[in-house]
């Protein structure tokens, strides 16, 4: 018996990333743009999309892939729009992954009629760790950061600040109850994430939600601009 | 918390290269921009590591530092938070150099001697 060095070189998320590559041609092959939606649990990730979808994405023809750990509660209530919508549950994973990764995504491609799909938004399963770290094959990653969380979260949180172009921060609405301090929250993303986009909202309300809806569509425009 | 996940993509990175051979030692590059708490991910990856090639395995995490570099002033310094501004002139369009790094390097691996005439 004998001990060999076997040199691997390979960044250990390529495997999760070919995957992304893979998915990334399937939505291009049918003209989907995708948008990857994360946050921490309870932000309001899917009252956001309901608040969008009541408002109407004009021509736009809208699909959503949820991903929670257990459960549909989510995806019945996307339903309610009638837009196409496929749950995907993570607890056959190991106690039940934390975030959606490409394969998963993959395995639910089959599920969603692409070719009738403009946007593709894929709610992540809510926790500001883990979904950072895989690409699921999206052209745009956003996240929301709610007023109820704290402005010190871009600098606990960067991994997830940093690989967000947009940033929502939302729950606004209760601002005149909170001691929260929005430009600091906004120095603090813009500390470790210079140059990344923004947007106030209440989902609640609907307040600053016709703006991220626009800057939704706007993420299908630009692809096909580049396209 | 994401260092369960990260173990796993470890392993299956590992696995592909191991070939059916038992592996010993896993030796990484991990950037500290990753946030990885090298305790915790030696902790996950002996969990994920059983009954998998690598089961029993040594890993070992050579961890590398982030270096940045402000573009319109070129200074480079070496971040120890999260702050992506330029301590001299307060730009924000910075470089990242090192950091992000998490890799692995090689894989040390066991060959008995039966097994180069036995069938793979």
């Amino acid at each position: 018996m004998h001990r060999t060095k076997v040199k691997v070189a390979e960044d250990a998320l390529d495997a999760n990333t070919t995957i992304a590559q893979a998915n990334r041609g399937d939505f291009d092959r049918d003209g989907v743009s995708v948008v990857n939606l994360m946050s921490a649990p309870g932000a309001g990730k899917t009252t956001l999309l309901e608040s969008v979808f009541g408002m109407g994405l004009g021509d736009v023809r809208a699909g959503v892939l949820e991903g929670d750990v257990q459960g549909s509660m989510d995806a019945d209530r996307i339903a309610h729009f009638h837009v196409p919508v496929t749950q995907i549950n993570t607890d056959s994973g190991f106690g039940g992954e934390c975030h959606l990764d490409a394969n998963m995504v993959r395995s639910a491609l089959g599920t969603l009629p692409l070719a009738d799909i403009d946007l593709l938004v894929i709610e992540n399963v809510g926790n500001l760790v883990c979904p950072a770290e895989f690409r699921v094959g999206e052209d745009a990653r956003a996240m929301i950061c709610s007023v109820t969380e704290g402005e010190d979260k871009p600098l606990k949180y960067p991994l997830m600040f940093r690989a967000c172009e947009m940033v929502v921060v939302n729950k606004i609405d209760l601002l005149p109850h909170l001691d929260f301090d929005v430009d600091k929250l906004l120095y603090n993303v813009e500390t470790v994430n210079p140059g990344a986009k923004h947007q106030l909202v209440s989902a609640r309300t609907g307040e600053g939600v016709e703006a991220f809806r626009d800057w939704l569509v706007g993420v299908g425009e630009r692809e096909k601009a580049t396209a | 918390m994401h260092e369960l996940s990260l173990s796993s993509a470890i392993v299956d990175t590992v696995e592909r290269h191991a070939d059916g051979r038992r592996v010993t030692t896993v030796t990484m590059t991990i950037g500290s921009l990753r946030q990885v708490v090298a305790e915790s991910l030696s902790f996950y990856f002996e969990i994920v590591s059983r009954g998998r090639v690598c089961e029993g395995a040594t890993l070992e995490q050579n961890y590398v530092e982030a270096r940045v570099r402000c573009v319109p002033c070129d200074r480079g310094w070496t971040l120890d938070q999260p702050i992506f501004r330029c301590p001299d002139c307060g730009g924000s369009e910075i470089e990242v150099l090192s950091g992000e790094e998490f890799e692995v390097d090689s894989i040390d691996v066991t060959e008995e001697e039966a097994a180069c005439i036995a069938p793979r």
